[in-house]
C-alpha cells in the first residue's frame, strides 16, 4: 500500500448528504473481477447530468472531495474506494462516514477525514469562489488546512501508523500467528464447520 | 463489570487486545464463519495468489452464488458474459483454495444470508463476516455479524481474523404488542426513520423489548438485516427459546452432548441488567403502522396512512435538499396520500424478506385473488431450500394462479446486477432493503415495504394493506 503522509491538492465540492456507494459506483460495475479501471464508473449515473459538479471543468484535476454527511453509506463494495482513487482522489472530507466505507478507505491508502459540518461548508464556499484553492490533508499532524483555515482531526493511532508507513495489514496480523493458533486450540468443539 | 451481549461475544473472540501506541485501540478478532459470494471475492483471492498465501480455514468458509444469478432459465448459461465470468471465477477460486461452494441449481444455493441460517451454520455467540453489508442479518441469533470490504475478505481468508476497534453499544427497545398487520419490516423501517441513516454509525445495535422477543427468527433476521440502513456496524438480538427451537436439528447445529454444552454457553449470552449502552432509543410497538418509503434513502419513510412530505417541513437544510432531490427522482408530489400512488412492479424477495415466512404472508394475501392488470409481480425465494419448501406447501400454485411470477433463488431485483431490473421510470413496491437512486435499475423508483403490503399492493395497483382488499 502507498503510504499517506501529507497531501495537497484542489478540491471538488459535492453538496449532497447520504452519498451512497450505489451512486459512487453503480452495481453494473461490480461485475468486474479486477481491482483497476473503476474511475470511469465513478458517479457514472450522476455524471450523465451535465450540471453535475464532476462535469464542471473548473474542478478538473481536483484530488480532494468535499462532501455532505454520511458519505459512503450503503453497500460494503470496496469498488467505491477503488473508483475514487482510480479517478484521482486522495482524500474525502465529510462530517460523518459510513463505517464500512471508512474501513475500506484505510485499506487503500485513501483518507476519509471527519470534520465539523461548519468547517467543510467554509471550505466548500472557498472552493466554489476560487476552484484553484488548495487544501492540505496532513496525516502527520492530523490537521486539514486551506483557504486560510485549519482544523485538527482524529484518527485511531494504529490506523494512522499503518497509513503513514504504508504497512500491509495481513503481514502485520500474521506476526500474531502463534496467538491465533493458541486461540484456535481453545475454541469450543461444538462450533460448526462448513465441510 | 457489567457487559452488554455484544461485549460478551466480542470478548470471547479477542485473540489479542489493542495495546495502544502504534497498535492503536484495535483488537484482533477471531472469525467463526466467513461467507463468500462472487461479487466481493475475486480480487481477494487474487491477492492471496499474488502473496502465495493459502486460505487458513476453508472449513470455516462457505461460498454461494447469489448477486449475479438469473432467477429464471437457470439451467442455461448466464447470458451476460461479464456476470458469467464473475461466477466462473468464484467456482475456479473455490476449487483452487478448497472452499465449499453452493453453485447455481444446487439444492443448497441461495442468498448468502439465507443459506447460513437455514443450514444452522449461524449460531449464538459467533462472529460472522461476509463481503456484504447485510451480513448484519445473522445478528438475529445473538452473533456479532458485519459486512466487510474486499481487502478484509482477503484478510479473513488469510488469517481467519480481523483487526477491529470495539464499536460503541446502542440499545433499541421496542416494547409492547405490534398491532395486527404490522411486521418486523415495519419495525425496522420505523427504527431507521427514528434514528436516521447515520444514527447507528460506530455502534452495534442490540434490539430488545417484548415486541422483539415476540418475533420469529425470520422476523428477527429482517430487523437485524436492515441495521446497516441505520448506519450501524451490526445488529443483535439475545438468543432465547425461539432461537434454540429454530436451530435444533438443522444440519450444522450441534447434536447430542454438544448441543447441551452449547446451550449452556448460549445461556450466558444476554446483556447484564446493569450493562451500559452509549445510546438508547425506545419505540412503542402499539403505535407502529405499516411503513412505506417515499425517498431515496431508507430513512425517508412514512406510514401507509401518511402523505408525501413537504421538503420545507424539514428543519435541517441537508435533509430538506435531500427531500427535494428525492421527490424529483421519484416523480412524486408533496402532499400526495401514499395510498394514491400507482405502482407497476412488485418484488417479494431478498435477504431482507425472502424467507419461507415472508412467502407464506404474500401467499395468504394473493390466495384466491388476482394481481392488478398490467402489474409485474416477482416472487423470488431466498434460497433453493426456501423454494422447495414453498412448493411443498403449494405456495407456487397460489402465486401463479394470482398472475405473479414464481422465480428461482437469488438476490434478483434487490440490486440491479442480474436480469431482474426496473426500467427507467418504473415504480416498485419492494420488500428489499435499499431505495437508493438506480438501485433496482437505472432510473427505477423503489418503495420499501413489508411482504404483506407488497402483496396487497400487487392486487390493488396502489399502496395498500391486506385489510383493505
Amino acid at each position: 500500500m502507498q503510504p499517506f503522509t501529507v497531501h495537497t491538492g484542489t478540491a471538488i465540492p459535492l453538496r449532497r448528504s447520504d452519498v451512497d456507494t450505489d451512486q459512487i459506483i453503480p452495481a453494473v460495475w461490480l461485475k468486474r473481477v479486477e481491482r483497476t479501471g473503476f474511475g470511469a464508473g465513478l458517479f457514472s449515473a450522476w455524471r450523465k447530468d451535465p450540471a453535475f459538479v464532476l462535469n464542471d471543468e473548473r474542478y478538473t484535476g481536483a484530488t480532494v472531495l468535499l462532501a455532505g454527511e454520511n458519505f459512503g453509506t450503503g453497500s460494503s463494495r470496496e469498488h467505491a474506494v477503488w473508483a475514487l482513487t482510480d479517478y484521482g482522489f486522495h482524500a474525502v472530507l465529510s462530517p460523518r462516514f459510513a463505517d464500512i466505507f471508512r474501513g475500506n478507505s484505510y485499506k487503500n491508502g485513501f483518507l476519509p477525514v471527519e470534520l465539523p459540518e461548519d468547517f467543510i461548508s467554509q471550505l466548500m464556499a472557498a472552493v466554489e469562489a476560487d476552484p484553484a484553492t488548495e487544501i492540505t490533508v496532513d496525516l502527520q499532524n492530523c490537521e486539514v488546512r486551506g483557504a486560510g483555515l485549519s482544523h485538527p482531526f482524529q484518527i485511531d493511532a494504529g490506523v494512522r501508523h499503518r497509513l503513514l508507513n504504508g504497512l500491509d495489514d495481513i503481514a502485520l496480523t500474521l506476526q500474531s500467528e502463534p496467538d491465533i493458533s493458541a486461540f484456535e486450540a481453545r475454541r469450543p468443539t461444538w462450533l460448526p464447520v462448513t465441510v | 463489570m457489567a457487559r452488554t451481549l455484544a461485549d460478551k461475544v466480542w470478548d470471547l473472540h479477542a485473540v489479542t487486545a489493542g495495546s495502544g501506541g502504534d497498535a492503536g485501540g484495535t483488537d484482533l478478532l477471531y472469525i467463526d464463519l466467513h461467507l463468500v459470494h462472487e461479487v466481493t471475492s475475486p480480487q481477494a483471492f487474487d491477492g492471496l495468489r499474488l502473496a502465495g498465501r493459502p486460505v487458513r480455514r476453508p472449513d470455516l468458509t462457505l461460498a454461494t452464488e447469489d448477486h449475479n444469478v438469473p432467477t429464471s432459465d437457470t439451467l442455461l448459461p448466464i447470458a451476460d458474459p461479464v456476470s458469467r465470468i464473475q461466477v466462473e471465477t468464484l467456482r475456479k477460486n473455490c476449487a483452487e483454495f478448497g472452499v465449499r461452494l453452493y453453485p447455481m441449481n444446487d439444492p443448497g444455493q441461495g442468498i448468502v444470508h439465507v443459506v447460513g441460517p437455514q443450514l444452522g451454520l449461524t449460531q449464538p455467540g459467533m462472529t460472522v463476516v461476509c463481503g456484504d453489508s447485510h451480513t448484519s442479518t445473522h445478528g438475529a441469533f445473538g452473533a456479532i455479524a458485519f459486512g466487510i470490504g474486499t481487502s478484509e475478505v482477503e484478510h479473513v481468508l488469510a488469517t481467519q481474523t480481523l483487526p477491529n476497534a470495539r464499536p460503541k453499544m446502542m440499545a433499541v427497545n421496542v416494547e409492547g404488542d405490534l398491532p395486527a398487520g404490522v411486521t418486523a419490516k415495519d419495525v425496522v423501517l420505523a427504527v431507521i426513520a427514528e434514528i436516521g441513516t447515520g444514527g447507528g454509525q460506530g455502534h452495534i445495535i442490540e434490539y430488545r423489548g417484548s415486541a422483539i422477543r415476540a418475533l420469529s427468527m425470520e422476523g428477527r433476521m429482517t430487523v437485524c438485516n436492515m441495521s446497516i440502513e441505520a448506519g450501524a456496524r451490526a445488529g443483535m438480538i439475545a438468543p432465547d427459546e425461539t432461537t434454540y427451537a429454530y436451530l435444533k436439528g438443522r444440519p450444522h447445529a450441534p447434536k447430542g452432548a454438544l448441543w447441551d454444552e452449547a446451550l449452556l454457553a448460549w445461556s450466558d449470552l444476554r446483556s447484564d441488567d446493569d450493562a451500559v449502552f452509549e445510546r438508547s432509543v425506545t419505540l412503542d410497538a402499539a403505535t407502529l403502522r405499516p411503513f412505506v418509503t417515499w425517498g431515496t434513502n431508507p430513512a425517508q419513510g412514512v406510514t401507509i396512512d401518511g402523505r408525501i412530505p413537504e421538503p420545507a417541513s424539514f428543519a435541517d437544510a441537508g435533509q430538506r435538499g435531500a427531500a427535494e432531490r428525492a421527490l424529483t427522482y421519484m416523480g412524486l408530489t408533496a402532499g400526495t396520500p401514499i395510498r394514491e400512488i400507482p405502482v407497476d412492479t412488485v418484488f417479494v424477495g431478498s435477504c431482507t424478506n425472502g424467507r419461507i415466512e415472508d412467502l407464506r404472508v404474500a401467499a395468504d394475501v394473493l390466495r384466491g385473488r388476482h394481481v392488478k392488470a398490467g402489474m409485474r409481480v416477482l416472487i423470488v425465494p431466498g434460497s433453493m431450500l426456501v423454494k422447495a419448501q414453498a412448493e411443498k406447501e403449494g405456495l407456487d400454485e397460489v402465486f401463479r394462479a394470482s398472475g405473479a411470477d414464481w422465480r428461482s433463488a437469488g438476490c434478483s431485483m434487490c440490486l440491479g446486477m442480474n436480469p431482474d431490473t426496473l426500467a427507467a421510470g418504473e415504480r416498485c413496491a419492494s420488500t428489499s432493503n435499499r431505495n437508493f437512486e438506480g438501485r433496482q435499475g437505472a432510473g427505477g423508483r423503489t418503495h420499501l415495504v413489508s411482504p404483506a403490503v407488497a402483496a396487497a399492493t400487487a392486487v390493488a395497483g396502489h399502496f395498500a394493506t391486506p385489510e383493505e382488499l
